[in-house]
């Protein structure tokens, strides 16, 4: 907080005349939202920009909301009948010239001090240059993501590193990250309000944009940020949300190890439930929409990637799982039974006792919360 | 409503209202049915406020609160706050400008009708399977995606009551340029006869684009096009751009003429002529041609890269210049005059700090890099609340508040239209002043409920109590109306006592042909100069004649009647070839009946000679002035 503050007073400096209103401003509102989900708490640098092209804005704006204000309380007190009487014809005014340019040209300053901003940030923010970097040996320098938006799910791969994962997106702090949007079956729209604005996610195009996520901020917010679809998409839109890991690049190198390790090692059960957990898995199918494979090519499965769903935040985005392990069973459970409850209109639809005995629930369970690649 | 209408019983009145081609009744049609759309509108918004009262709330499933959030806002935009300010248009300009009625009385009575039809059909849907529930912009992929007919009853229904809307305005454009008064030159026209003017253009220009979206989606819903289908070589992006083509100039559309009606309010009850008129004008006319090169910024994070979306945002930004002249002109008009402050004058004082809060949010979103934020999020939700009930509807209350005496010659009761307006603005704000916050915290639009420990859960229950506030307002404005005209005390030419422009000159209501004798206009405000100089009515500009008046006509009522059954015909038509079709065999032949009742009666009505008929000087001469009234 205090240092989006800071930045907030450096860029207001610039323009001496807003400084005090500017500072009110940025105090005022951020204090607004939880850290982990409020623009007004940027927690990185393209959010941290909006928000000081925000705050110039509002500035400006608060400065014509007063003029207009003082004009107008002056005039309807000044000037009511009551006080004036019946008989008072007031003057015809025609109107006044010097006026007129008065506040056609003192608007248009403000606008243009508003205006040299929005245009540098924008093109500022979109400048992709930096996803085609190289090192010396070819390899590109930045990280790219393609995310693909799908009916109440998110699907994110990693192609430099040839890994997938879905609903929980991880990435490393302090440094900008490249991604390529894409949707599979309507639009969508991908936002992560605390660290930067949205992309739509269209049917027709791939769009590509970067975020910044700061390590410091990312603290704050426990290094998980809630992710949104901000565009309508059908009847469970409210709930396509997802979740933002964030850690070091020493860890994120890690945990893109395990992942590509878990790809090459063989099944291995911790023990005989999970095992049974894993046959039920198959049997009931949840293997033909749902991989557990991390080498999956993205937009090729119906379902999320399962690989490290024991190690994801929420379950299906929506039930969160930090609490206990008994917690994170129960809500697995809950959305087995229940998903087209709790997620109208997705196509996973629920299982009744009928379809899966309380027993295999039980063994899927234990199976689906093994599923760990990094966290032990 | 009048006695006279009660004594002819009540089917001789309805047979008058399905054939009228009197611009006076046809503003009391559209005011009935924009009402009574502009209630079920309301209902929508209500439930959909107590559904995000609380966090996680399931007082209406995600399906149905979809079509909810949907319903409510085309009817809001098309079938409430244009209908009810083509009512006004109706009323007013035509008295305004000294005609005694619109060019084409017939089209205007048309247009109504197909609004009527169009705007019943797309209602249906409710009990025909289900409304519309991709949004009022029904982008294309998700629109396509949608099952069951709510889509298609948005297509067919916005089809049907488009063309009325730009027949009507084709017809203001025609009357406004055609049909003043001797003297009445355009840089004397009342305001709100200007900005009805410039509307017209727009809805000349906006609503053509929009009819080629609507028919691209009909074909492709209805008859496998592809236009929209990225799969096979379409492109959802066309949609966007062509609905907002449309959809931009269309809030300028709604906003212009509550400008002309606060714009004549103020100068009413300040008793002062409008401080910088020329300037008024040129702003109106202004901001109507900068209406059409701002729309891609509701597209900003489409991805339209840097360069489009900086210059969007640089043209968007311009529009706030000619909107700030109009505001300080208001000011000043109201500066050094006398104000008295009646219920519409409240509105209209109340209007330009909501309406000022509603431009500077408008300027933040025109700032692309910091829209990315906005976008689609509550905040945007709370902006255009800001412009459309604090501008538009404000507007529309004034409207009414100012205009009743003039529609049906009684006056709405003062102490309850304060009480309404009060009511109201406390709401409005209460509404959605806070979610500016709610969307800048991370709510994105047009969620069906919001998840509890997200930081959203009081502001949200705030919003929601606001939201009754105003419902208690429309409670209140309806008991009014009630009452006013059970009461049925009757006003003169000018109840207001203030009034200045040539609608005051005449009865309230003015008689069937409006002037007996076209009045002689001598400058801006022309009622108030004669004023000035003594006398209380026009000065004629002719000598007493025959006056020439159309027939009523059944037969825009039969041509969108027409429409509407072909409608059915169009929608159903996809059952039948899809399945079986033993269920929706009759679809087509309905389809074609229909539109032979509409050829049919465009061929009526081309090949009979109706010329109309003609009031005799001696009839003029018994008929006093002060009687009024409708025939």
């Amino acid at each position: 907080m205090k240092e989006g503050f800071n930045k907030a007073m450096k860029n207001g400096l610039k323009k001496w005349r807003f400084l005090p209103l500017f500072a009110a401003m940025a105090f005022i509102l951020s204090g607004c939202g939880e850290p982990f989900l409020s623009t007004l708490q940027p927690a990185g640098e393209v959010a941290q920009k909006q928000f000081n092209l925000m705050m110039l804005s509002v500035a400006i704006m608060v400065l014509v909301i007063i003029v207009v204000a003082i004009v107008y309380v002056i005039a309807i007190t000044k000037f009511r009948r009551s006080k004036l009487g019946d008989d008072f014809i007031p003057k015809q005014v025609e109107g006044s010239h010097r006026l007129e340019v008065i506040w056609t040209v003192i608007p248009i300053i403000l606008l243009l001090i508003l205006a040299v901003p929005t245009v540098a940030l924008t093109f500022e923010l979109g400048d992709q240059s930096g996803m085609e970097a190289e090192d010396e040996e070819g390899n590109r320098e930045a990280l790219v993501i393609d995310v693909r938006a799908n009916l109440y799910w998110w699907e994110f791969a990693y192609p430099d590193q040839g890994v997938v994962t879905a609903q929980d997106l991880v990435v490393p702090t302090d440094q900008n990250v490249y991604f390529n949007v894409i949707a599979s079956d309507v639009k969508h729209s991908f936002w992560i309000p605390a660290v930067g604005g949205k992309i739509d996610t269209n049917v027709d195009n791939m769009n590509t944009f970067y975020l910044n996520f700061d390590g410091e901020k990312a603290e704050e917010a426990n290094n998980l940020f809630y992710g949104k679809c901000a565009e309508l998409c059908g009847p469970s839109h409210a709930l396509m949300d997802f979740k933002v890991q964030t850690m070091s690049q020493e860890d994120f190198d890690g945990w893109i190890a395990a992942m590509q390790e878990s790809a090459e090692s063989e099944q291995d059960f911790e023990n005989d439930t999970v095992a049974d957990g894993f046959a039920v898995f198959e049997e009931q199918g949840c293997i033909g929409c749902h991989a557990v494979d991390p080498t999956q090519q993205i937009g090729s499965s119906a379902g999320p990637n399962l690989t490290n769903f024991g190690e994801r935040s929420y379950t299906a985005g929506i039930l969160d799982n930090e609490d206990s392990d008994e917690v994170h069973a129960e809500n697995i459970q809950n959305w087995i039974r229940n998903a087209d409850v709790l997620k109208p209109g997705n196509t996973m639809g629920g299982y009744n006792e009928d379809d899966l005995s309380d027993e295999d629930l039980d063994a899927l369970t234990e199976y689906l919360m093994s599923l760990k690649v990094y966290s032990e | 409503m009048s006695t006279v209408a009660e004594k002819r019983g009540f089917l001789a009145v309805l047979w008058d209202y399905l054939t009228t081609v009197d611009h006076k009744k046809i503003a009391i049609l559209y005011l009935v049915s924009g009402g009574f759309f502009f209630l079920v509108g309301g209902i929508e918004a209500m439930l959909i406020r107590i559904q995000l009262a609380i966090p996680d709330n399931d007082f209406v499933s995600a399906g149905l609160y979809n079509e909810l959030l949907t319903m409510h806002g085309t009817t809001m935009i098309f079938l409430a706050a244009m209908p009810l300010l083509f009512a006004f248009m109706n009323a007013v300009v035509p008295l305004q400008i000294g005609a005694r009625d619109v060019a084409f009385p017939f089209l205007n009575s048309l247009g109504f009708w197909l609004f009527f039809f169009g705007g019943i059909f797309l209602n249906l849907s409710w009990f025909l399977g289900g409304a519309p529930d991709a949004g009022w912009t029904s982008y294309a992929s998700l629109s396509l995606a949608s099952p069951g007919h709510g889509i298609d009853f948005y297509v067919l229904g916005l089809q049907i009551s488009g063309a009325g809307t730009l027949i009507a305005g084709i017809n203001f454009l025609v009357t406004i340029i055609n049909m003043r008064a001797p003297g009445m030159t355009y840089m004397r026209m009342p305001l709100f006869t200007w900005s009805t003017f410039v509307a017209s253009a727009l809805i000349l220009f906006a609503f053509p684009p929009l009819t080629v979206g609507l028919f691209l989606m009909l074909f492709d819903r209805m008859f496998g096009a592809n236009f929209f289908d990225v799969t096979m070589g379409g492109n959802t992006i066309i949609w966007e751009h062509l609905f907002w083509i449309f959809g931009h100039p269309e809030v300028y559309i709604l906003i212009l003429p509550a400008f002309g009606i606060f714009s004549d309010i103020i100068s009413t009850f300040s008793k002062k002529r409008l401080f910088g008129y020329a300037a008024m004008v040129f702003a109106t006319v202004l901001i109507g041609f900068l209406g059409f090169m701002v729309w891609a910024h509701h597209m900003f994070t489409t991805g339209l890269g840097p360069t489009a979306n900086a210059i969007f945002a640089v043209a968007t930004m311009a529009i706030a210049v000619p909107t700030g002249v109009k505001i300080f002109n208001w000011l000043l008009t109201m500066w050094g005059g006398s104000i008295r402050f009646t219920t519409p004058m409240l509105y209209a004082v109340a209007f330009i700090p909501s309406f000022v809060a509603g431009g500077v949010t408008g300027v933040m979103l025109a700032s692309a890099a910091a829209d990315y934020q906005y976008h689609d999020s509550y905040f945007v939700v709370a902006h255009f609340h800001y412009v459309i009930i604090g501008g538009v509807v404000l507007g529309l209350l004034a409207g009414t508040h100012f205009y009743w005496p003039k529609m049906f010659g009684t006056m709405l009761n003062e102490t309850l239209g304060k009480i309404t307006f009060w009511l109201f603005l406390i709401g409005f704000h209460g509404t959605f002043f806070i979610q500016h916050f709610l969307g800048l915290m991370g709510m994105p639009r047009r969620i069906w409920k919001f998840l509890p420990n997200q930081g959203l859960d009081l502001f949200n229950m705030i919003s929601t109590v606001g939201a009754f506030f105003m419902a208690l307002a429309v409670i209140v404005l309806l008991y009014n109306v009630v009452i006013t005209q059970i009461k049925n005390v009757r006003v003169g030419n000018d109840p207001w006592g203030d009034g200045r422009t040539l609608e005051w000159a005449i009865p309230s209501p003015p008689p069937y042909y409006n002037f007996k004798q076209l009045p002689l206009v001598r400058g801006l405000d022309p009622l108030w100069i004669e004023k000035m100089e003594g006398r209380k009515e026009m000065t004629p500009a002719e000598p007493l004649g025959d006056i020439h008046m159309p027939n009523n006509s059944f037969i825009p009522f039969v041509m969108s009647l027409g429409l509407f059954i072909a409608a059915f015909g169009a929608m159903y038509q996809v059952d039948w070839r899809a399945s079986d079709g033993a269920d929706y065999v009759w679809s087509i032949p309905v389809l074609i009946i229909g539109m032979l009742i509409t050829i049919g009666s465009m061929a009526v009505r081309s090949l009979k000679d109706d010329h109309g008929y003609h009031i005799h000087k001696e009839e003029l001469m018994d008929d006093h002035d002060d009687k009024g009234g409708r025939e």
